[in-house]
């Protein structure tokens, strides 16, 4: 079992140089050699697509954490800007300062106004640093809080972009009440008579996740992965080995489709052949479609109608035993 | 059985300093050291026996139980061995009690049963203790003791969190008052939810209090960690709860806030 990034991509990434070369040999080839050359180059995207077909057909869970936590698939930002028109981000939290690891802002979707709020990650050593490698910290949920506010007092709906290893574990955000702010988060979400939408579209990371994702419709990209615990911390937890994640993330099902399963998602998206990081214009414009058919549906609620459906559908979450053993 | 909860020897020894005491007389002082002043857990019984009013208490939803819902490996032993070790069904103990007479609404959380740890059964037995406060009318409290979220039950225990937090929503709607009660220890998803938001927070001194493990804090931190990082002490000085109440000021404490803050529900 691949355990990092690389070591799963690698046969793809070989398949892919291989099939690079051939391409630039084929540029400068003469004539002549130019024909079996591109026969070669269809045969090797045959092979390649075969392989992806492959292994994206059955990627188990540690798979997915993998394919989740990939740099090239599309962060909250890359969604908003393509999704949304005239994005405005508004950054305070009023409280102490500006968190970059969580985004929000005002935007048109279809040409509606709408709250928008997500998680962000960077991909470079210098981004991931200033995005806190999508952690946030009580700031980032107290602005949250603060746009969820205006959204519900300018009936506008909410859609959130859910993308983070965690909260921020660090002793600044205990000093101001990391759990706190994710508990008022959660609140406050209880509280909208708006529509809301939340797209799990990366790692949803337990409480830094659910804090923005109290939501009517809760959708998640097809590997994306939604976990109360990294299978790293729970395999360090269970069996005292960070190493045994591939074993802990089998056993927290992890995965959108046990999640649906479940029934504590709404909705799965499908990614693009061979997952989002291969086509990220792909995963944008499936997002688009799925995000316009449940804001539609959810548009035809009044506002009491959403706020109940909300607390209902989590209210019901929860498997128990009641009665006579 | 733990050396609060009226140990079956003679003697016990205190789990701070050490000192041997009178396991008759540590019983006596609720758990609380009489040499250093440490407070030692209580199971769930004996916390309401030392906080409610005698003889008050109505034990309700004793019989929901926990289920194996993913089929997480050794889950099902361990819920037995929990079983087996507290008495109950899983961690929370709820039901209704009174305060100087003053009905109210309780949950109580044993941390002996697998820490604490809040999965669908606890948080079932939390939310209908909000809503009975609702049905009644009667202030709300909840003790908690957990190490956080039951991962056991995957993402079932993670929409736990929503799922209490919701609750505390709609009692804030209603003007029912919530009083939450640190106990050794309030941790992670626990802390992340229903606890933290209540009208009034309590926490027993020295409780451990904090939303990551100590141990990913600290690897976390460049920074020194201050010495009562984690602690009611530290939650304290931050502001995040309102007051660090000795157990035996417990109950005269609670008292005097249902009554003040419940004034409007009595008429
Ligand atoms: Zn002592």
């Amino acid at each position: 079992m691949a355990k990092t990034w690389k070591e799963w991509e690698k046969p793809l990434l070989e398949l892919d140089e291989a099939l690079g070369k051939l391409r630039e040999l084929a540029r400068v080839a003469t004539p002549d050699r130019r024909a079996e050359l591109e026969r070669r180059i269809a045969e090797s995207e045959q092979r390649r697509n075969r392989y992806i077909d492959v292994m994206y057909s059955r990627l188990g869970p540690w798979e997915k954490v993998l394919v989740a936590r990939a740099e090239k698939r599309p962060y909250s930002l890359d969604y908003i800007n393509a999704l949304f028109t005239e994005f405005i981000e508004l950054d305070g939290d009023r409280r102490y300062g500006a968190d970059h690891a969580i985004v929000g802002g005002v935007a048109f979707f279809d040409e509606r106004p709408v709250m928008v709020v997500g998680h962000q990650k960077g991909r470079n050593i210098q981004e991931r640093q200033y995005r806190n490698f999508g952690m946030a910290k009580p700031e980032g949920y107290r602005k949250a809080m603060r746009l969820f506010d205006m959204a519900n007092r300018f009936r506008m709906p909410v859609v959130t972009f859910v993308d983070t290893p965690a909260a921020d574990p660090g002793v600044e955000s205990e000093s101001r009440g990391i759990s706190e702010a994710i508990a008022a988060a959660m609140q406050r979400m209880f509280e909208l008579k708006v529509p809301v939408v939340s797209v799990v579209h990366g790692e949803g990371g337990s409480g830094g996740a659910i804090g923005i994702a109290v939501a009517n419709r809760v959708l998640m990209l097809e590997h994306a992965i939604y976990s109360v615990i990294p299978p790293e911390g729970c395999a360090a937890i269970l069996w005292r080995d960070p190493d045994r994640g591939p074993q802990a993330a089998a056993a927290l099902r992890l995965t959108a489709q046990s999640a649906l399963e479940y029934g504590l998602i709404d909705d799965i998206i499908l990614e693009p052949h061979g997952g989002a990081h291969r086509d990220p214009p792909g995963a944008i414009r499936a997002v688009g479609e799925a995000l316009a058919r449940h804001l539609a549906e959810l548009g035809a609620f009044d506002g009491e109608a959403l706020q109940a459906d909300r607390y209902a559908k989590f209210r019901a979450m929860g498997r128990f035993g009641e009665g006579a053993a | 059985m733990r050396p609060g909860d009226g140990a079956s020897g003679v003697f016990c020894q205190c789990a701070e300093c050490k000192k041997i005491l009178l396991a008759g007389e540590l019983f006596e002082a609720l758990g609380v050291c009489p040499n250093c002043g440490h407070h030692h857990r209580l199971s769930a019984a004996r916390r309401i026996e030392v906080t409610f009013d005698p003889g008050s208490f109505e034990e309700l939803d004793a019989d929901l139980r926990s289920i194996d819902p993913i089929e997480f490996p050794e889950y099902s032993e361990k819920l037995r061995k929990a079983e087996a070790k507290t008495g109950s069904r899983d961690g929370v103990v709820s039901g209704v009690a009174a305060l100087d007479e003053i009905p109210v609404s309780v949950a109580v959380t044993d941390f002996d049963f697998m820490g604490g740890s809040l999965g669908s059964v606890a948080a079932e037995k939390i939310v209908r203790t909000f809503e009975r406060g609702l049905e009644r009318k009667t202030p709300v409290i909840v003790f908690s003791a957990s190490g956080g979220a039951r991962m056991q039950e995957g993402l079932f225990s993670l929409m736990q969190i929503a799922k209490t937090t919701a609750a505390v929503q709609r009692c804030r709607d209603q003007a029912i008052p919530y009083i939450s009660v640190f106990t050794d220890p309030t941790m992670a998803g626990v802390l992340a939810s229903h606890a933290s938001i209540a009208d009034v927070i309590l926490s027993e001194p020295k409780a451990l209090v904090g939303f990551a493990g100590a141990r990913v804090s600290k690897q976390a931190q460049v920074s020194k960690v201050p010495d009562n990082f984690q602690t009611a002490e530290f939650v304290f000085e931050h502001g995040m709860i309102d007051r660090i109440v000795p157990r035996k000021e417990m109950r005269p404490t609670l008292i005097r806030l249902v009554r003040a803050l419940g004034g409007h529900l009595r008429g």
